[in-house]
């Protein structure tokens, strides 16, 4: 199994993402993550999505996604050229003795320590996957209340492949 | 002008002059403007059918087929049909009323998220939610569904924006869409490549598809196969494309095809998959076929390149565009002697592997071998033979001879009951032609009702029910594979058929032995009437 970012440019109607999601769904492929937001021209959509398969799966996935009438653009974000970025929400249960350890730890990653209450606190993490996957690991053996990631947000390096919005209109 | 007029405005624009459905209220404004016009509408008598019907007129017209049907259950039952024509690639247009606009998402009387239920099932889909935004969203779903690869799409339009007051009606002359452009013409370069692969191989084979009769490119194959003398075989869609009878045709191929044309696949040097997908039931381990050939694989989706076979050589674009450029490079054939040698191979091998079928006692049954070659030499030899799906189909498949006539049949969904409203929707797209629809005792049961449709239209079509009492496709597949266990197949209580055609006010006939089935396609065979023909069956016959 590999794994593949890919970038979307989508029109952003309703049900945009019914169409996409639902053709991993129907279709059987793997979805590691997917996020998506407005871009400056609110009538599109930036997606970003995490998939896994082998490369004839991973081949057909960006030619089902580029059939879809509403995908403007798509592009695999290769590692070398890109920046991938995931935000990271973890609650821990810290009672005062755990407490300063935790946020030791927090910092090593230079991570935030965004909420405390007397036995837990929320710690705020971004980075690329295996980032958030480290602190995670060092984390074990304390006891994870809550957990919540975004899954990854990428974009290419440099202006080489910028897709300009205003090409995108019919 | 309201949003009602603006759509029927729209369907003028397109050249519509037929609509297959069924209404509502939801639909009615839309029925209302329609009956301002010469569009003809035919009133079909479950949704269903009505998407099968614009399916065989759009199969036998080359047009996009139309359908419109009312809000909710309306629109739901509609959906094995869009499905259907979605399986097979076929363009249609299927509007559907909704609720009012500020209704939508509140569960009233008559409202299903259509858009949403259908979705994996159209190439497109669009919930009208401004009345203005009508010309425009027509243009599109005609364009999207009549190119690239055909299929359909279906457009929701709330009652209330039916009955809106448009601005301005202005139909867009052309289609701008950025994300759907699809390719028309072959790479040259990729065209170059194919022309050198094919004039290297010795034992080369086409396999056509269901995508050669929507490109409309029948002629181009015929000629390049003839120009290069290669032999021909076809999925269950591309039956038709060669003459049954044709020289260099060798049949279906798959497992319910003819096992030389199987064997001619596996034997060639090289293979040219022409608007086929390498489906399951055509190409059994499509892994394997690469092993000991160049695969050429032509299709205008590029996504059903590579989905099942990775091909040596890729070529997207139209096929009748491709086989056009392909036949423009004339160079002389150096391998003619091979290839005919390759040829005589492929005859010596159909004369030794076609298959042999179990005596059938001719007083009591009709063998439906010898009634389906008898039928198909009686019939006009431009006549549209249509198959339902089970036994009858595969028969159908294996011993109806199509001459210059078409062979209509749901092959990738398998949707039973497919025959009879397809059989309407040909007929009255070529109401010359002589239609024929073919189907087992089970699938008639599917869409009996139609032959209400077919008398209220004078839609004339001879139906012709092989009649086992049984489903008899599963019936064999519990033969081979559950030791004989029949669950749910026996039909029981078949209604009597005479009585059918009585109540239908119907012309009847019966055949069940040989000699009767031969006086009914006599009786059968040219005449232009509306007729049930019930053939009886042996219950235990195999398909295999």
């Amino acid at each position: 199994m590999k794994k593949k970012v890919f970038q979307l440019l989508v029109d952003n109607t309703s049900g945009v993402l019914t169409r996409i999601s639902g053709l991993f769904a129907r279709r059987g492929y793997n979805i590691e993550s997917i996020t998506a937001g407005t871009t400056t021209d609110p009538n599109y959509t930036r997606i970003t999505i995490v998939a896994s398969g082998d490369d004839v799966i991973l081949e057909q996935i960006e030619k089902q996604l580029s059939k879809l009438i509403d995908v403007r653009d798509i592009r695999e974000l290769e590692p070398e050229e890109s920046v991938y970025r995931e935000l990271a929400l973890v609650k821990v249960e810290a009672g005062e003795k755990e407490r300063e350890n935790i946020m030791s730890i927090a910092n090593i990653f230079r991570a935030n320590i965004i909420d405390v209450n007397p036995d837990s606190l929320i710690i705020e993490i971004t980075g690329n996957q295996s980032k958030v996957d480290a602190l995670l690991k060092m984390l074990e053996g304390k006891k994870i209340l809550e957990l919540a990631r975004t899954g990854i947000a990428g974009l290419g390096r440099g202006t080489d492949k910028v897709v300009n919005l205003d090409d995108l209109k019919d | 002008m309201n949003g009602a007029e603006a759509i029927v405005k729209c369907l003028l624009e397109e050249k519509v002059d037929i609509i297959y459905g069924y209404s509502g209220v939801a639909i009615a404004p839309f029925y209302d403007a329609v009956g301002e016009t010469d569009i003809k509408q035919v009133l079909i008598r479950t949704e269903q059918n009505a998407a099968h019907c614009a399916s065989g007129y759009a199969r036998i017209s080359g047009k996009v087929g139309v359908c419109a049907v009312t809000s909710g259950p309306g629109a739901t039952n509609l959906i094995t049909g869009i499905a259907t024509a979605y399986a097979d690639s076929i363009p249609l247009v299927c509007i559907t009323g909704q609720v009012n606009s500020e209704l939508i998402g509140s569960d009233v009387f008559q409202e299903a998220d259509i858009t949403g239920a259908a979705e994996s099932f159209v190439k497109y889909s669009y919930l009208i939610r401004d009345v203005n935004d009508i010309p425009r969203i027509f243009k599109e779903a005609f364009h999207i569904a009549s190119t690239g690869r055909k299929g359909p799409v279906l457009i929701d339009i709330p009652i209330d924006i039916q009955q809106a007051e448009i601005r301005k009606f202005a139909y867009p002359e052309k289609v701008e869409m950025r994300t759907y452009k699809p390719t028309v013409e072959g790479n040259a370069a990729q065209v170059k490549k194919v022309v050198k692969e094919v004039a290297k191989a010795k034992r080369p084979i086409i396999c056509v598809g269901g995508g050669v009769h929507l490109s409309g490119a029948m002629a181009e194959i015929r000629r390049f196969v003839k120009d290069n003398c290669i032999p021909v075989v076809s999925t269950m869609m591309g039956i038709g494309v060669m003459a049954s009878e044709d020289p260099y045709y060798f049949g279906m191929v798959g497992n319910n095809g003819r096992p030389y044309a199987n064997r001619a696949l596996n034997e060639s040097d090289l293979l040219l998959m022409v608007g086929a997908r390498v489906a399951d039931r055509a190409v059994n381990r499509p892994d394997l076929i690469t092993e000991n050939k160049v695969l050429i694989h032509i299709d205008v989706d590029p996504a059903e390149i590579g989905k099942n076979v990775g091909p040596t050589i890729p070529l997207v674009g139209d096929i009748k565009h491709i086989f056009k450029k392909i036949n423009e490079y004339e160079d002389e054939v150096d391998l003619i002697h091979e290839r005919t040698e390759w040829i005589n191979t492929l005859k010596k091998y159909k004369a030794e592997m076609i298959e042999k079928r179990p005596v059938i006692d001719t007083e009591k049954f009709v063998d439906p071998k010898s009634f389906l070659q008898t039928l198909s030499r009686k019939l006009p030899s431009d006549a549209i033979y249509i198959a339902d799906v089970g036994q009858n189909q595969i028969w159908s498949c294996r011993w109806h001879l199509v001459r210059n006539g078409r062979f209509l049949t749901s092959g990738g969904m398998g949707t039973m009951g497919y025959s009879i409203p397809a059989a309407i929707g040909a007929k009255m797209a070529d109401s010359q032609k002589k239609v024929v629809a073919v189907m087992g005792d089970g699938a008639f049961q599917m869409s009996m009702m139609e032959l209400s449709t077919m008398r209220q239209y004078g839609t004339n079509v001879s139906v012709i029910v092989f009649n086992n009492g049984y489903l008899g496709m599963v019936r064999e597949y519990q033969h081979y594979a559950l030791d004989d266990r029949y669950n749910m197949v026996e039909l029981h209580n078949t209604p009597k058929l005479d009585k059918i055609a009585e109540a239908y006010d119907m012309k009847y006939l019966r055949a069940s032995s040989q000699k009767e089935a031969e006086a009914l396609i006599n009786e059968i065979a040219k005449k232009d009437e509306c007729v049930l023909c019930e053939v009886v069956v042996d219950p235990l016959d195999l398909a295999k």
